[in-house]
């Protein structure tokens, strides 16, 4: 495996006596596209805010790049804008212009200026074809569009992670190509991905490992054609099946 | 030509009929709210005039010479009642905010900054501005902390100050705690501060929220504003009681009235205009 990233060394996490994550360890090498299912519940949406510190763990270690962000004396809103996240209902922020949403980041926490701010702005939006949209509010947009405005604000101050959580799960089917078509593109690129999905069959296709989460515990990793073609564990062919039903 | 392409809409006869039964209806609703409008205000008129006393009343509430003759004492008091609102209201949205954005703090370290914000706005939205007036206009001079004299106003404006920011802290409060988690969670993701966060993405959307109520105790500023006339400061409100005193009629305090109300109407015009706006985005049913 390349170089890694992120990793996650017997993570712990419960809320109030209720056990989420329970000694999860997880690896993402560099430029890798890492997939994350399992059923609601089993603790996915939970690793991804551990991982950047948007909820503080219990137990365990975090590395990102070789730094130990899980230690105490580290500034946490540095670290996390070393992540990019894109959530299940966007988050944009509705006051701000789709621009003012994306260089929001750039300018206060990176120090860009406004011009130079607006100019990466503008040059994410017309990759994403929504340049038009600039100055209007995201209410005017489609989910599909927003999640797009979403994900580029996310990426848009070069995160060395991406972690998606759930993304397409709040969207018309009709949009979801749109999005995916766009997480490909950035996976091809060689952004490094984690991705909480309930997409079987964008996870088989773009991403390099698939990691099966139940009950707090990872059951079983692997390529996709290893874990989706011959599972070996009994957890994981049941939730398969009831995907494929 | 004509055949495949189809001519632009011409209402039906059905159509045509039911809007003019809208239109019999409206006209007859509208004749009935006139008529009986007037019905109502000659009724009222006539048993004004008719009351015993009306002659003197009329005399001594609604005289024109009088009203002439306090007109440029009262409008100059009530130019300062116009200079303690803008310089007051100004101090409200500061302090306001500071005291709502100390009373959502989180965490440990805050908890004497957050019980000192939760203390002062519990002491100052159950003590009437009457009395807080009287003890910052009278009690703190007493104390001779300068050489020279600060005006009454000044005092006034402070008082005024001290209790809206209260009322306004607790209404911000309110549009804080009503700003979704998720647009905390997705900030703060970016790796915006916390006082970014507050500053750049929940305050906005709070205030957004809660203008109506941030405009309705503005209203009631305006008037309140009047209230500094018990110190001694000339405004309109003083300056009419003084109008009053020398020439042994009411009419000054009409006047003063009349002219807190046309201040105070366009705000109140604005605020139900904006409430409506606001209402029917919101019912429009978009989450954004």
């Amino acid at each position: 495996m390349s170089r890694i990233v992120l990793r996650g060394e017997n993570l712990w996490k419960s809320f109030d006596r209720r056990e989420v994550l329970r000694g999860i360890d997880i690896e993402l090498g560099s430029h890798e596209v890492v997939a994350l299912i399992g059923s609601s519940g089993s603790g996915k949406s939970t690793l991804l805010r551990c991982l950047n510190l948007l909820e503080p763990i219990d137990d365990g270690r975090i590395l990102l790049n070789d730094d130990d962000i899980s230690d105490p004396r580290v500034k946490v809103d540095a670290v996390r804008a070393r992540f990019g996240v894109v959530f299940q209902a966007y988050n944009l922020f509705p006051h701000l212009t789709v621009l003012q949403n994306i260089t929001i980041a750039l300018r206060t926490v990176h120090r860009l200026g406004r011009s130079d701010a607006d100019a990466e702005g503008m040059r994410l939006l017309e990759r994403i074809g929504l340049a038009d949209k600039a100055r209007v509010h995201p209410d005017r947009l489609s989910g599909g569009q927003q999640q797009r405005a979403a994900i580029v604000r996310a990426v848009a101050s070069k995160p060395e992670v991406l972690l998606l959580d759930e993304i397409t799960s709040a969207l018309d089917p009709e949009l979801v190509g749109e999005v995916l078509a766009l997480v490909r593109e950035l996976g091809n690129e060689g952004t490094t991905i984690l991705m909480a999905t309930h997409e079987m069959a964008f996870a088989r296709e773009v991403a390099d490992r698939v990691l099966f989460l139940d009950a707090g515990v990872i059951v079983e990793q692997g390529t996709p054609a290893q874990l989706f073609g011959a599972p070996k564990e009994a957890r994981t062919r049941d939730f398969l099946r009831r995907f494929a039903a | 030509m004509t055949d495949n392409v189809r001519d632009a809409w011409r209402p039906s006869e059905i159509e045509l009929g039911r809007r003019a039964f809208r239109r019999r209806q409206t006209g007859r609703s509208v004749a009935i709210a006139v008529a009986s409008t007037v019905v109502f205000a000659v009724i009222v008129w006539i048993t004004l005039i008719n009351t015993p006393g009306w002659s003197t009343v009329q005399q001594s509430f609604f005289d024109p010479a009088t009203w002439a003759k306090a007109w440029p004492r009262v409008f100059g008091g009530f130019l300062l009642n116009i200079k303690v609102l803008v310089v007051a209201a100004a101090g409200v949205a500061v302090f306001g905010t500071l005291l709502a954005a100390l009373r959502t703090t989180r965490g440990p370290v805050f908890f004497p900054l957050r019980a000192l914000a939760a203390g002062y706005t519990d002491l100052f939205r159950g003590l009437p501005l009457i009395i807080v007036l009287y003890l910052v206009g009278f009690g703190i001079p007493g104390l001779r902390l300068t050489q020279t004299r600060i005006p009454a106003e000044v005092w006034g404006t402070i008082a005024l100050i001290l209790t809206y920011s209260a009322y306004v802290a607790e209404v911000i409060r309110a549009g804080i705690e009503a700003v979704h988690p998720s647009q905390v969670l997705a900030s703060r993701a970016l790796g915006l501060s916390r006082v970014a966060t507050l500053r750049l993405v929940v305050l906005p959307q709070a205030i957004r929220k809660v203008t109506p109520a941030l405009m309705n105790d503005f209203i009631s500023m305006q008037k309140d504003v009047g209230l500094i006339s018990v110190l001694g400061a000339i405004d309109a409100v003083r300056a009419a009681q003084i109008e009053t005193a020398t020439a042994f009629d009411f009419t000054p305090y009409v006047l003063a009235g009349v002219l807190f109300v046309l201040l105070a109407l366009p705000m109140i015009r604005l605020t139900d205009w904006y409430s409506a706006r606001l209402r029917r985005r919101e019912q429009m049913g978009g989450l954004s």
